[in-house]
């Protein structure tokens, strides 16, 4: 099989069982499942925004949690202004789009290095954090919204259908809204990739002076490709405020970013679907281990395995120096190290006589 | 007397004290074929580095057809059509041999065409084989013709190379030869090699570089006799 039309499988594979996950899910599920479902579709769509900037555009962000918050801080200031989701949906992506292209801005055409990068934007969002952190008075407000320190902004009005205040979306349209807007974020990646954009933003991560030598300006590439994962981040962070209509400045904060990455470095750079299988499996582990909670007496083990964070980082720890490259190019590795090995056990038996190299 | 295609007018870059290129004055007409000799750290491929736009000068100019491009951008040199190939393969090492020679065609060309030219230039380079192998994974002369398919697939007037025969083998210098010779039928070319053996079988003119500097600039049969050139750079071979 050839790696075009592997990839066609693939593409397939995702979309049915992606739809099938949709339409299933809220008919098989309780609803408090589909409720932590909703959010892990969410998160996920957070991963692909990195996937995009960081595993091809070679762009490390320490702070995508930026875009992220200000997408949620966006969409709840503005519904509590305008009251209708319409126009506020579309603030909460073009706001933190319009915050990553003047900071892109500013890394890229100021030829800022990768490590210094890094540094930068893991500080942006930890000054977002303490700014929105104190504004606890009744002094800080924007229009009738209140931003409320480290209380955050609670009772944040739900989504409507586009210009119909009455039809509020309920928790299993949100499920639906969720997925859908996943699907439709990978599928769209994936042709942006396939694009001539694509190749060349992949092109600039492999070799960036080599690119310019040919004749593509790597800074306005990157420029473009931070601003969609900064749309993409927004958007997710709208759907998150919504999900459980609150929001409040730990999304700025320094484990929410630290997640991002994890789910990435754990899914694997440089593909789509590895991120969304990180975030998703990742935020169900650590669901699972919260609700492992001890009681009094439990012993020493059940104590460890209570302890989210602590299994969070072994299991970080073992992906970078066992799995570097992240669950699906190790898979993808393994399969193909198979299929080679029976390509070549073929040959020995004289079949499809090749030429040699 | 008509343009010459590429005109350095002082060309100088200092590095702290150190006058890495100094005062250079170079001409190049269209269509001819240059070889730069010199000894190593003589400037060489740091007044590559200034005509491609990888380098600010500290004086002087760069002119491309009577246009200053010495405070360019290299990209923006790149599409007035100036290409190199550096002295250390740089190639796009995760893609494959298809999807490097794809990026450069696809600048200027897109869909069948580009396809099409993309397999010309595989069969061209004499890659066509291993067309879907990562290029990480080749020897280093085939990563050497992969740059320099990079190269001729944007289609630019003027090329530069930096020792395109080095780590080459003596059936692959040949090889090189003649390929530098059919695209000097139609671009320029300024060729940097230390292989004597190649610079006879491609150059007429010669210039020779020596400190930063332009020493002498004579056609190659004046150059491997001037006894200049023997002192500081051909001694050992001449002798041996």
């Amino acid at each position: 099989m050839s790696g075009r039309s592997l990839n066609l499988v693939g593409l397939v594979l995702v979309g049915v069982i992606g739809l099938a996950f949709m339409f299933l899910t809220p008919r098989l599920a309780e609803l408090d499942t589909v409720l932590d479902l909703t959010v892990y579709m969410i998160m996920a769509i957070l991963a692909l925004s990195l996937a995009l900037i960081w595993g091809y555009g070679g762009i490390l962000c320490f702070g995508q949690s930026a875009f992220f918050g200000l997408g949620a801080y966006t969409y709840a200031i503005a519904m509590f202004n305008i009251g209708e989701s319409t126009l506020p949906v579309i603030l909460a992506v073009i706001l933190p789009a319009a915050f990553a292209a003047l900071l892109g801005y500013f890394m890229f055409y100021g030829r800022i290095s990768d490590v210094y990068l890094g540094v930068i934007t893991l500080t942006v969002t930890l000054i977002l954090f303490n700014s929105v952190n104190s504004t606890a008075g009744p002094e800080f407000h924007i229009g009738t919204a209140r931003l409320g320190g480290f209380n955050g902004i609670p009772g944040i009005p739900p989504l409507n259908l586009p210009f119909n205040k009455s039809a509020v979306i309920d928790l299993e349209g949100m499920f639906y809204l969720a997925t859908g807007a996943l699907l439709l974020t990978y599928f769209g990646l994936r042709l942006l990739l396939a694009s001539q954009f694509g190749r060349i933003i992949v092109g600039i991560r492999e070799n960036e002076r080599r690119a310019e030598l040919l004749g593509y300006d790597p800074r306005a590439y990157k420029l473009v490709t931070f601003t969609i994962g900064g749309a993409l981040a927004g958007f997710a962070g709208c759907l998150f405020a919504n999900w459980g209509n609150f929001v409040s400045p730990t999304i700025f904060g320094l484990a929410q970013s630290a997640q991002i990455i994890i789910w990435v470095i754990v899914g694997g750079r440089g593909t789509l679907i590895g991120p969304v299988i990180g975030c998703i499996g990742i935020q169900w582990l650590s669901a699972a281990l919260g609700a492992n909670q001890p009681s009094g007496g439990a012993d020493v083990w059940s104590k460890i395995f209570a302890n989210a964070p602590l299994i969070l980082g072994i299991i970080l720890i073992a992906f970078v120096l066992l799995v570097p490259k992240g669950l699906v190019p190790t898979a993808a590795d393994i399969v193909e190290f198979f299929l080679g090995r029976r390509r070549r056990r073929r040959e020995q038996r004289g079949f499809e006589p090749q030429q040699a190299e | 007397m008509a343009e010459p295609l590429l005109r350095t007018r002082d060309l100088s870059v200092h590095f702290g004290g150190v006058k890495a290129v100094n005062n250079v004055n170079f001409t190049l007409a269209e269509r001819e074929l240059r070889c730069l000799i010199g000894p190593n750290g003589a400037g060489k491929s740091t007044f590559f580095k200034m005509l491609t736009g990888q380098l600010e000068p500290s004086h002087g100019e760069v002119l491309f057809r009577g246009q200053d491009i010495s405070r360019a951008h290299a990209h923006q040199i790149a599409r007035l059509g100036i290409g190199i190939k550096t002295q250390v393969p740089s190639v796009f090492d995760g893609l494959s041999v298809r999807e490097n020679i794809h990026l450069g065609v696809s600048r200027l060309h897109s869909g069948e065409r580009a396809r099409r030219l993309v397999d010309e230039m595989l069969e061209r380079i004499g890659l066509r084989d291993a067309a879907d192998h990562v290029v990480g994974q080749l020897a280093h002369g085939q990563r050497q013709w992969v740059e320099l398919g990079l190269v001729l697939s944007t289609d630019p007037q003027l090329i530069l190379l930096d020792e395109p025969a080095a780590g080459m083998t003596h059936e692959e210098v040949h090889k090189t030869a003649e390929l530098v010779r059919e695209i000097n039928r139609t671009k320029a070319l300024i060729v940097v090699e230390h292989d004597m053996q190649f610079i006879r079988m491609i150059a007429k003119q010669v210039t020779v570089f020596n400190r930063g500097s332009v020493l002498v600039e004579d056609a190659v049969e004046n150059i491997l006799r001037n006894p200049l050139v023997r002192d500081i750079y051909l001694g050992k071979q001449a002798a041996a």
